[in-house]
C-alpha cells in the first residue's frame, strides 16, 4: 500500500514538474495543479495510511486516523484552488497585455538584461 | 515605569509632529520641543536616586525564549547620555526652527528628529543588549532619513546611503558579537553581563566577539578606517550635523565602549584594537581637518579626531583614562554642537561654507563671531575653557601610559602632534572666517541671525565657559556618577582643577598651543604639500570602488542566471533543489527504507493507483491538446479523492471533490480565451533535459514518501483526539482542529483566499479579451447559450443543493463536513445557475457583488475570536452547549460562528472569481455579435433558415453544423 502511494506521488510530481517547465501558460497551470495534488498527498501521507478509521470520535471506534495532517491538507486544497485561479488569471492578463501566451511574454525567450542602471556617481 | 515612557514619548510623538505641521509651519517645532521637555520631565524624578548611586532597572518579558526582554536601566552613564540627548535636543530643535527655510517641510524634519531622539534614548537606556541593538539600527535608519532630508540633492542621497551602508554593516557585525556575548554571559541583560567580566574575558570566543562588537562601535563612531562616511554625511542640514554627527549618534560607539568597559577591557586584544583605532583616527582626523576648505568638512574631521581621542582613552583602559574619556564626551558635545550651529549660521547668512570665500565676518556678525571663537578655543584646548581640562587629562594619561610600555614614545608623540593640529585648525576656523581680509564674492550680504537662533549657541558656549572655569562645582557630580556607571565601581581619585602645577601634561599643552600657532603661520607650504598628497588616502573612493565591484558582481550573476527565461530559471531552481535533496539521500548514513513493514495492497487500490498514474501520464503526454488534457486532469482529481476515501479522510474527499468541480469549470472558462493547442517546442534537447529533471524530481518525491511511510509514526494528535469532545464540543476532530485548536491558522488561510479573490478581481477588472468566434473544428458557437432543459433542471436543483450545503455545514462539527466543504458546495450550486441561465438572468436574482460577502465572513471570524479574548480566554477559544432540536440532540459550539465566517469567505471568493470570469465571457460574446459577428451571423441564420422548415426554430445541433459546411 505504501509503495503504491509513493508511486502515485512520484508520478504526479514527475508529470507536474515536466508540465511546469513548458513554455506556454496553460500547461504550466496544469502542472501546478498536478504538483499540488502531489504535495497534498505527501502531506497526507505523513499521517500514515489508516484504513476504515476516520477521525470522528465514537465509543465503538477501534482507532483513529491522524487528524492533524488531514486538517492541514483540507486548507491546503482550498488554498491550492486559490493559487490555481490566481495563476490562470495572471496568464489571461498576460495574454491581454502581451498578445501571446508564452511564459516569457515573447517566444524567443531572450530579453535585454540592461534593466539595471549603475549607481549614482559619488560626490 | 518612567524609563520606557521617556523612550516612547519621542517615538510616538514623531507622527504627531508630522501631523501638526499641517496646521502651521512652526507647530511641528513646538510639538517636538514640548515632547522633548516632557521626556526630560518624565525622566527627571529618577535623577536624585541615580546621583545617590542607585541603578534603576525596569523589566517586561517580551520574547523570553530568545532572551529578549523589554528592559530599561538608568545609571550614571545612561543619565549623562540621556541629558545630552534631551538638552542638546531641545537646543537643536529651537535652532532648527529658524534654520529651515520656507521650502523645507518642517513636519518631516521634526518627525525624523524625534524618531532619532527616541532611538538614541533607547540605546543609552536599554538594559537588554538585543533591545539596544534594535535601537542602534533605528538610529542608523533615522540618520539615513535625516541626512537625505534634502532628497533632491544627489550628495545628500549618496551621503545618506554611505552612512547607512557603513553603520548598517557595523550593526550586523555587532548583532553577531552580541549573540556571542549573550551566550557567554548566559543572559542578554546588562545587569548580568556586567558582572561576568572575568568569565567572558577567559572565554575562547572572547576575541571574535570583541572584534564583532568593536566593528559595530567603530563604524558608528567613525573610527579609522570607517571614518569616511561622516564627512559625506555633512550633506545633512546643519542642525542634524550638530545633533547626530557631533553630539549624540556618533557618540553611540564610544557609549558602547564605555558601557561594556568592565566586561571587555583589560586584555591585550582590547588595548591593541581600541588604542590602535583611536590613535590612528586621532591623527588622521586632525591632519585632514586642517586642510579642509569646507567649514563643515573641517568640523567633521575634527569630530573624527576627537572621537579617536575618546576611543584611545578607553583603549588605554585605566580607570583614570575612563574618567578623561567620559569628561571629553561631555566637553566635545558642548563645544562641537555650538560650533556646528555657528557654522550653520554662517552658511545661512553667507550662502556658502567655503573658507576661501568667507573672510572678515567679524565686521558683519561680531556677536556670533565671539560665540564661535569661545567654542573654537575650547576645541583647541585653551585654558579656562572646558576642552582644556579633558585634553590635559588626556595628555597626562598618554604620558603616564608611555612610561610603562614598549611603544612608549609613539603615544606621546602622536598625542602631541594631534594637539598641535587641533590648535592649528581651530585657529584656522577663527582667523579664516572672521578675519583675514574681506569676504570674496559671497552670494549674499551677511548679517547677524535672528535673536533666538543664537540662544542655543549661547547656552552651549556658557556651559563651555562655566565648566572650564568651575569644573568641580558644575560638572563634578555628574561626571563622578557617570564614571561610576562606566566602571561599575567607585571612581578613582581625580582632581577637577585648572592648575595642577608644572607637569608633563601642562608642558604638552603649551607645546600644542605654541606649535599650533606656528603651524598655522607656516600653513602655505603645508597646504601645497597637502595638495600634492591629495587623493592618496581617499577612503570614499575606495568605498565607491567596492560598491561598484559588488554591483558589477550582482549584475553579472543576474545576467548569467536571469536571461529572461522562466523555463531556465525554473530549471536552475529545480536542479538546485534536487541537488540539495540528493545530498541528504546519497551518503549511506541513513537507509531509505525505514523499519516499519509496509502493508499489502488490495486489488482495488492497485487498480486505482494504476489508473491514476496512467491518467497523470496521459495528461502530460497530450498536453498539447488542451481541452483533452484538462478533462484528463479532472479524472486525476477524482481519483485523488478516492485515495482520501480509502485512507479514512472523508472530509478531504468531500473537499477535493467539490474543489475539483470548481477548478475544472474555472479552467474551462479561462481556456476560452487561450489558444486551443499548445505549439510544439522546437528545442528537442531542452525537452529531453526537462524530461530528465522531471524524472529525477518524481523519483525524489517517491523516495521521500517511501522513506516517510516506512518510518515509525509518533503523532501529536493524541491531544486533539482526547480533547476534541471535551474541549471543542465536536466529534469530527478534523473540523474541531480547523475551527478551534488551530483556528488561528484557518483564519490565516481564509484571509489568503480572500486576498487571492480580490487580487483576481483586480486582474480581471477592465480586462477585455477577444474570444474565438468558432470552436477548434471551425464551427461557430451555438447561438442557444442557455439550453432550456438544462436551465430548468439546474433551477430545480438549486434548493436541493443549498439544502445539502446547509446539512453539510451544520453537521460539520460532529461528522464529515464543515464550512470549507459547505462553502464549496454552495459555490458550485450557484455557479451552475450562472452556467445554465446566464449572468444576466442570475444577476437579476442574486446579489451581484461578492466583496461584502468576503468582508462579512472575515469579520465574523475575527469577531468570534475577539469575543473569547474579551471574555478573558485566548483568541478563538470556543464555548459550546447542547441544544434540543426537534429531531435530535444537537451540540452548538461557538466555533460554528467561526465556521460560518469560513463558509462566507469560501463562497464569496469562489463566486467572485467565477462570476467575473463569466462577465468577461459575456463581454466577449457581446462584442463578438455586435461587431464582426453580425454579418456572418445573419448569413449563418439565413443559411440555417434555408436548410430548415420555414417557421421552425433552428435546433442547436443543426445551427452549429451549418457554417463550416456551407455546401451542405
Amino acid at each position: 500500500m505504501e509503495a503504491l502511494l509513493a508511486g502515485i506521488i512520484a508520478s504526479l510530481t514527475g508529470c507536474g514538474v515536466y508540465l511546469v517547465l513548458r513554455a506556454y501558460t496553460f500547461p504550466v497551470v496544469l502542472g501546478l495543479t498536478l504538483l499540488s495534488y502531489a504535495v497534498n498527498l505527501f502531506l497526507f501521507a505523513t499521517g500514515r495510511l489508516t484504513v476504515g478509521q476516520p477521525a470522528v470520535i465514537s465509543p465503538d471506534a477501534a482507532g483513529y486516523a491522524d487528524p492533524l495532517p488531514q486538517a492541514l491538507v483540507l486548507t491546503a486544497i482550498v488554498i491550492a484552488f486559490g493559487m490555481t485561479a490566481f495563476v490562470i488569471m495572471l496568464a489571461l492578463r498576460a495574454r491581454a497585455e502581451l498578445g501571446n501566451d508564452h511564459v516569457d511574454g515573447q517566444s524567443d525567450g531572450h530579453r535585454s538584461a540592461d534593466w539595471w542602471q549603475g549607481p549614482e556617481d559619488g560626490p | 515605569m518612567n524609563l520606557p515612557l521617556a523612550v516612547l514619548i519621542p517615538l510616538l510623538g514623531a507622527p504627531l509632529a508630522a501631523w501638526v505641521a499641517h496646521f502651521g509651519r512652526y507647530h511641528a517645532a513646538w510639538m517636538a520641543g514640548g515632547l522633548t521637555l516632557l521626556a526630560l520631565a518624565v525622566l527627571a524624578p529618577s535623577f536624585p536616586g541615580v546621583f545617590a548611586g542607585d541603578t534603576l532597572v525596569w523589566q517586561l518579558p517580551w520574547l523570553p525564549a530568545l532572551g529578549l526582554n523589554l528592559g530599561f536601566r538608568l545609571d550614571g552613564l545612561g543619565m549623562l547620555f540621556a541629558l545630552l540627548i534631551l538638552v542638546i535636543g531641545v537646543l537643536v530643535i529651537l535652532y532648527a526652527r529658524y534654520y529651515l527655510s520656507e521650502a523645507d517641510s518642517t513636519g518631516r524634519f521634526f518627525a525624523y528628529l524625534l524618531l532619532f531622539m527616541g532611538s538614541m534614548l533607547g540605546i543609552v537606556l536599554a538594559e537588554n543588549i538585543l533591545l539596544l541593538l534594535m535601537f542602534w539600527e533605528m538610529t542608523s535608519l533615522s540618520s539615513f532619513l535625516l541626512i537625505s532630508y534634502w532628497q533632491y540633492r544627489s550628495d545628500a542621497r549618496n551621503g545618506a546611503r554611505m552612512a547607512l551602508a557603513v553603520t548598517g554593516l557595523g550593526g550586523l557585525a555587532m548583532l553577531g558579537g552580541f549573540l556571542l556575548l549573550g551566550e557567554m554571559a548566559g543572559s542578554y541583560d546588562l545587569s548580568v553581563i556586567l558582572t561576568q567580566g572575568d568569565a567572558i574575558r577567559a572565554h575562547p570566543f572572547y576575541t571574535p566577539m570583541l572584534v564583532l562588537v568593536l566593528l559595530g562601535a567603530f563604524t558608528k563612531s567613525a573610527q579609522f578606517p570607517f571614518h569616511f562616511w561622516l564627512p559625506q554625511a555633512m550633506a545633512a542640514p546643519t542642525p542634524v550635523s550638530a545633533y547626530l554627527h557631533s553630539a549624540t549618534m556618533v557618540k553611540a560607539g564610544v557609549f558602547l565602549l564605555a558601557r561594556l568597559f568592565p566586561v571587555l577591557s583589560g586584555t591585550d586584544a582590547w588595548s591593541a584594537l581600541v588604542m590602535g583605532a583611536g590613535l590612528t583616527t586621532l591623527a588622521v582626523g586632525a591632519y585632514f581637518a586642517l586642510f579642509k576648505h569646507d567649514l563643515k568638512g573641517l568640523l567633521a574631521y575634527s569630530t573624527i579626531s576627537h572621537l579617536g581621542l575618546i576611543t584611545l582613552l578607553f583603549g588605554i583602559g585605566t580607570p583614570l583614562a575612563a574618567v578623561a574619556g567620559v569628561f571629553h564626551i561631555i566637553n566635545h558635545a558642548t563645544f562641537k554642537a555650538s560650533l556646528f550651529m555657528a557654522a550653520g549660521i554662517i552658511d545661512h547668512e553667507c550662502g556658502t561654507r567655503d573658507m576661501r570665500l568667507i573672510n572678515g565676518l567679524w565686521r558683519y556678525m561680531p556677536y556670533t563671531a565671539t560665540l564661535a571663537m569661545v567654542a573654537a578655543a575650547s576645541m583647541a584646548g585653551v585654558p579656562l575653557f572646558n576642552g582644556f581640562l579633558s585634553k590635559e587629562m588626556f595628555f597626562h594619561e598618554a604620558v603616564n601610559f608611555s612610561r610603562y610600555t614598549t611603544w612608549d614614545w609613539v603615544l606621546t608623540v602622536v598625542a602631541g602632534a594631534a594637539g598641535v593640529f587641533a590648535v592649528a585648525y581651530s585657529l584656522r576656523f577663527i582667523h579664516d572666517v572672521f578675519f583675514n581680509g574681506e569676504p570674496a564674492h559671497l552670494p549674499r550680504e551677511p548679517h547677524e541671525p535672528p535673536r533666538w537662533m543664537k540662544v542655543p549657541v549661547e547656552v552651549l558656549v556658557a556651559i563651555c565657559l562655566l565648566v572650564g572655569i568651575l569644573p568641580a562645582q558644575t560638572v563634578g557630580p555628574l561626571l563622578s556618577v557617570a564614571v561610576e556607571g562606566v566602571l561599575q565601581a567607585k571612581p578613582p581619585y581625580y582632581s577637577l582643577a585648572i592648575w595642577h602645577g608644572l607637569n608633563a601634561a601642562l608642558l604638552m599643552s603649551v607645546i600644542a598651543l605654541v606649535g599650533g600657532v606656528l603651524v598655522y603661520i607656516g600653513r602655505h607650504p603645508l597646504f601645497k604639500l597637502a595638495n600634492r598628497w591629495h587623493g592618496m588616502l581617499d577612503a570614499p573612493a575606495v568605498y565607491q570602488w567596492i560598491v561598484r565591484q559588488l554591483l558589477a558582481l550582482a549584475t553579472f550573476v543576474t545576467r548569467v542566471l536571469d536571461v529572461g527565461s522562466l523555463q531556465r530559471l525554473l530549471a536552475i531552481f529545480l536542479v538546485s533543489a534536487l541537488a540539495a535533496g540528493a545530498a541528504g539521500i546519497i551518503p549511506p548514513h541513513v537507509p531509505i527504507t525505514g523499519p516499519v513493514a509496509p502493508s499489502l495492497p488490495d486489488a482495488a487500490s492497485v487498480l486505482v493507483a494504476a489508473a491514476l498514474v496512467a491518467v497523470a501520464l496521459t495528461a502530460s503526454l497530450i498536453h498539447q491538446q488542451r481541452l483533452m488534457s484538462l478533462i484528463v486532469l479532472g479524472a486525476v482529481g477524482l481519483l485523488v479523492s478516492l485515495i482520501f476515501v480509502k485512507f479514512s479522510a472523508p472530509d478531504l474527499a468531500l473537499t477535493q471533490l467539490s474543489v475539483e468541480v470548481v477548478t475544472i469549470v474555472l479552467l474551462l472558462l479561462a481556456m476560452y480565451f487561450l489558444p486551443r493547442r499548445t505549439p510544439v517546442e522546437a528545442d528537442t534537447g531542452r525537452r529531453l533535459r526537462h524530461f530528465l529533471i522531471a524524472l529525477a524530481a518524481g523519483s525524489g518525491a517517491g523516495i521521500l514518501s517511501w522513506a516517510v511511510l516506512t518510518r515509525p509514526h509518533e503523532p501529536i494528535s493524541a491531544f486533539f483526539l482526547d480533547n476534541s469532545v471535551s474541549g471543542g464540543g465536536g466529534t469530527n476532530v478534523v473540523n474541531v482542529i480547523l475551527v478551534d485548536f488551530r483556528g488561528f491558522d484557518t483564519l490565516g488561510e481564509i484571509t489568503v483566499l480572500a486576498v487571492a479573490g480580490l487580487g483576481i478581481y483586480a486582474l480581471l477588472k477592465d480586462l477585455r479579451l477577444p474570444g474565438p468566434p468558432c470552436d477548434t473544428a471551425g464551427r461557430r458557437w451555438n447561438w442557444d447559450l442557455h439550453p432550456p432543459i438544462m436551465a430548468a433542471l439546474v433551477r430545480l436543483l438549486l434548493p436541493l443543493a443549498l439544502l445539502v450545503a446547509v446539512f453539510i455545514f451544520l453537521r460539520g462539527h460532529n461528522l464529515p463536513g464543515g464550512g470549507f466543504i459547505a462553502g464549496l458546495v454552495t459555490a458550485v450550486a450557484l455557479v451552475m445557475q450562472y452556467l445554465a441561465n446566464g449572468v444576466g438572468w442570475t444577476h437579476a436574482r442574486m446579489p451581484r457583488n461578492f466583496h461584502p460577502v468576503i468582508g462579512l465572513g472575515l469579520l465574523i471570524a475575527v469577531i468570534t475570536g475577539t469575543v473569547s479574548m474579551a471574555l478573558g480566554y485566548p483568541f478563538l477559544t470556543s464555548a459550546f452547549t447542547h441544544v434540543h432540536w426537534p429531531f435530535a440532540d444537537f451540540e452548538l459550539a461557538s466555533a460554528i460562528a467561526f465556521d460560518l465566517g469560513v463558509y462566507l469567505v469560501v463562497v464569496g471568493a469562489t463566486l467572485l472569481i467565477l462570476v467575473h470570469m463569466g462577465l468577461m465571457h459575456n463581454a466577449s460574446h457581446e462584442s463578438d455579435s455586435s461587431a464582426a459577428g453580425v454579418a456572418p451571423a445573419s448569413v449563418a441564420g439565413a443559411l440555417a433558415g434555408a436548410a430548415t422548415q420555414p417557421g421552425d426554430e433552428p435546433s442547436p445541433k443543426r445551427a452549429t453544423g451549418t457554417v463550416p459546411e456551407p455546401a451542405d
